[in-house]
């Protein structure tokens, strides 16, 4: 395969590398890290001017961009909203339990409309159709173009909510919508947050996408030169998908990291755990992929249900403080972060801290920088034992079943994971390690999905036809023919619909041709 | 008579969660209602089933159905309302105050749905004293009192009335059939009950009690405290093991959820073993000493009625059947059931037996036996 630059704008630093595949590894051809900048566009262009750009032909950018832009409530325009599903829910009204200050920057009114679905994809209440188009108008009339449109169980089955779209749309063509079903699963408030979240940042979407396209042709990568935003589950965002829904790339970070994590490791299946200066953070690979989270998540302080790797952190990390207290010796959860290269012994700082104790050790060698001398009641040892218990711990809570699996050590503080660790075999430590997001982000993969009902095929036939579909559009949104590879199926039979009815939902992942 | 705070409310969802033992449903969108409703300046007042006149007549209210349904529909705190007046209407009464059926999990906020549009003041009792997962598994059934009528509400304008039935099991049935039909879920007024009833056969003080389990955990989060030790300390719990998920093997069969959890202890209780088998909620407990011989099943340590919790060692909260996964650090606890579900005709309702497993009751608190 031809050479690929993945970039990774991380709160601290954007990271570039290139990358080829060399056999069943990618071989990382060159690498750069550079500070992060306000205006994110110019460290990506210090980046990339400091990296080959010969013979590039695709470049994956992951950025933190809208992430943060929620957290810091800025660059957000107002959103409407159209929920299907009155008379029942009027108690929970959209944006019902938000942080106030991020609910009266987006909150451009809301219209419930009659309409919705059962559990059994029969209508809870036919659609409103004249309903529809009047909200529409009235948003059309106050200038919001961001709208959500959110139905309840569409994740079932799409109709309404697509109905309601194309009336949106004939009434409000400059409209820009979020249908809920693109962005969740079952529990509709969680839905229907995620939906607002996205349309909060459409406006902010097509300015950022424009620009990292201007700044790759700047650095003079030509016209045949492709470009993607890696998404949440680790695979391509075209530049039109990710201006209409921007929210997908929410954890391209961390999920680029255990890509690249597996991929630079050459493990599929296992844990990754990344050390850094604060915290230990763990996930799980599933055919080379992070484990998606099951459960509710706070983005910014609103619950929602995106997919969004399944991850856990642990207070540990290279800058730990350790404290000799009545139970033992503790690590962290405190850590001196940033001022490690200051504050620590090691360092002719005043703090003992988890790199002190590896230097003393003899675990970890940093040269010019001679072994600490800890406080006697601070064995050395016995604080990597302490260290290694509570890595061993946060890495098991992320295993599905008892039993070896592989465990990939990733980020500056990896020393403190021990080679030998009960339940953990082998214990892999890859080169590059400390790009491993940019990696991820460079070999990002192009997936398909399909998630729709399908009557009277039976349960062969309906996924068979859902395969076909996920498979055409993978290679539609670039994979290489042949090249798809299913990697979930679910199915769902929908009892008290006439005839066979079926949810069936697959998931494809292709190369990018 | 007690004025209620948002504080208690937020404390009664959390301890209404571990009452749940294992099932009744997150309450967590049904407390978002309720706190919309405090916001716009509502009152809730709690009183004790003796403040009641012996006539006085007590709305029992709960929304049947399933959890997936509610999580999409979102509940209007309306229809709670809506089938308290449907049941004044077909009695010719007014009501003079609301309580739960159901005390664990969702259930326990549907008296506040209610009072939000009706300003009856809440009873501070349920008839279950935790969850159960089926309708006739109450303190009202074991003392034998009427069982009809029911209304029950969806909020397109169907409402129905259950006039008579020969048997509570035979209400289970009726109203479970309505509702399955309505889309799995209807907010329910159960058969009244005078305030003599409420005094005699229903679980007494059930609301502070979960204000007070919540407040509990809440306190030792921000103390820094064990919040399982704080738990049982301040509730007469007990701890059977702390332990990590080993397994959780889950089948639908029914209009149930049943399945069973593995524990394996950690710490001090390295080298035990338990397993917990639910329907809905968490039915019975076995735990397995290291010196028992190699794949037994261990030792029925508690059954139902006595409460089964499985607690989070962090965060004190409860673990449900339908979340609980591998790697989870939990505490076994029990507390013990209400007397008066521990009679041998309650037990016909809600012991061991009654759930399908051959088995007399344990109780961990030694007390009673079949």
């Amino acid at each position: 395969m031809s050479r690929r630059i993945g970039i990774d704008v991380g709160g601290t630093n954007t990271d570039a590398a290139v990358v080829e595949m060399g056999g069943d590894r990618p071989v990382v051809v060159a690498a750069h890290k550079t500070p992060t900048t306000l205006d994110v566009l110019s460290g990506v262009t210090a980046a990339l001017a400091e990296v080959p750009t010969d013979g590039v032909e695709v470049v994956v950018i992951g950025t933190t961009q809208f992430t943060n832009a929620v957290v810091q409530r800025r660059s957000l325009n107002k959103v409407g909203f159209i929920r299907l599903g009155y008379p029942a829910g009027t108690s929970l009204r959209p944006l019902v339990g938000w942080p106030t200050d991020l609910a009266s920057v987006i909150d451009g009114g809301h219209h419930l409309v009659t309409g919705g679905l059962d559990y059994d994809g029969r209508d809870f209440m036919p659609l409103d159709e004249a309903a529809v188009t009047e909200a529409a108008r009235r948003f059309a009339d106050r200038g919001i173009d961001a709208i959500v449109i959110t139905g309840s169980f569409s994740p079932i089955d799409a109709r309404q909510e697509e109905r309601a779209a194309e009336l949106v749309l004939a009434a409000h063509p400059s409209a820009r919508l979020t249908l809920s079903h693109r962005l969740g699963r079952l529990g509709l408030l969680e839905r229907e947050n995620a939906a607002a979240l996205n349309a909060s940042l459409v406006e902010l979407a097509a300015t950022v996408v424009s620009a990292f396209s201007a700044v790759v042709r700047a650095a003079g990568l030509g016209g045949n030169t492709r470009l993607f935003l890696s998404q949440n589950d680790g695979t391509l965002l075209s530049l039109d998908d990710a201006a209409a829904y921007p929210v997908l790339t929410f954890a391209s970070g961390p999920t680029n990291s255990m890509r690249g994590a597996a991929l630079l490791g050459g493990v599929s299946d296992g844990i990754v755990v990344d050390v850094g200066g604060t915290t230990a953070d763990f996930g799980a690979l599933v055919t080379g992929y992070p484990r998606q989270a099951n459960a509710a998540v706070d983005v910014g302080g609103v619950r929602t249900l995106f997919r969004l790797p399944d991850l856990e952190s642990i207070g540990l990390g290279g800058g730990s403080r350790l404290r000799k207290g009545a139970s033992g010796i503790t690590i962290g959860p405190d850590s001196v972060g940033q001022a490690l290269l200051t504050e620590a012994l090691a360092f002719g700082g005043l703090e003992a801290t988890l790199t002190d104790a590896a230097l003393a050790s003899g675990r970890l060698t940093i040269p010019d920088i001679p072994p600490p001398a800890l406080p006697p009641d601070l064995d050395p040892d016995a604080i990597l034992t302490v260290a290694a218990r509570m890595i061993g711990d946060g890495a098991d809570r992320m295993k599905l079943a008892s039993g070896n699996v592989p465990l990939v050590a990733v980020g500056g503080g990896a020393y403190a994971v021990p080679d030998v660790l009960d339940g953990f075999d082998p214990i892999v430590r890859p080169e590059h390690a400390s790009v491993a997001n940019a990696v991820g982000a460079a070999l990002a993969e192009v997936s398909g999905e399909v998630d729709q009902v399908f009557h009277d095929l039976g349960r062969d036939g309906a996924i068979e036809a859902a395969t076909a579909l996920a498979i055409e559009r993978v290679e539609a949104a670039g994979a290489a023919r042949g090249s798809a590879e299913v990697t979930d199926v679910e199915d769902l039979p929908l009892a008290y619909v006439p005839g066979d009815a079926r949810r069936v939902r697959v998931r494809v992942i292709g190369r990018l041709a | 008579m007690r004025t209620l705070t948002a504080q208690d409310i937020d404390d009664l969802a959390v301890g209404a969660w571990i009452l749940g033992t294992g099932g009744g449903g997150d309450p967590s969108l049904n407390l978002l209602s309720v706190h919309a409703g405090l916001d716009a300046g509502t009152r809730f007042d709690l009183i004790e089933p003796a403040e009641l006149d012996d006539d006085a007549q007590v709305a029992v209210v709960s929304t049947m159905g399933a959890p997936m349904v509610m999580a999409e529909r979102l509940q209007d705190t309306r229809d709670v309302a809506r089938a308290v007046e449907v049941m004044a209407d077909y009695l010719g009464r007014g009501f003079d105050a609301v309580m739960a059926t159901e005390i664990g999990g969702s259930n326990s906020l549907q008296p506040f749905a209610a009072a939000l549009h009706l300003g009856l003041p809440i009873v501070d009792a349920d008839a279950m004293g935790r969850a159960y997962p089926e309708a006739q598994m109450t303190s009202f059934a074991v003392g034998d009192l009427q069982p009809w009528p029911l209304s029950l509400v969806d909020p397109r304008g169907v409402e129905s009335v259950v006039s008579h039935v020969p048997t509570w099991k035979w209400m289970e049935r009726a109203s479970r059939a309505l509702t399955i039909e309505l889309g799995s879920m209807a907010a329910t007024c159960k058969a009244p009950r005078s305030g003599r009833e409420v005094k005699e056969w229903s679980v007494h003080g059930s609301v502070t009690l979960s204000i007070s389990l919540g407040e509990v955990v809440r306190r030792a989060k921000v103390e820094h405290r064990d919040p399982v030790a704080a738990v049982c300390d301040a509730h007469r719990g007990r701890v059977l093991l702390r332990a990590k998920l080993v397994d959780v093997n889950r089948r639908t069969t029914g209009g149930f959820l049943r399945g069973v959890a593995r524990l394996q202890g950690l710490d001090d209780d390295t080298g035990r073993s338990a397993t917990l088998e639910f329907q809905n909620e968490w039915s019975v407990a076995r735990v397995a000493e290291p010196g028992d011989p190699p794949g037994g099943e261990g030792r029925v340590v508690v059954t139902v009625p006595h409460l089964i919790c499985l607690l989070d060692l962090v965060s004190g909260e409860a673990v449900g059947t339908e979340t609980a996964r591998y790697g989870q650090r939990v505490a076994l606890v029990a507390f013990e059931a209400p007397e008066l579900f521990t009679t041998p005709r309650a037990l016909e309702f809600v012991g061991p037996r009654a759930f399908g497993h051959d088995l007399d009751v344990v109780n961990p608190f030694g007390g009673d036996s079949q």
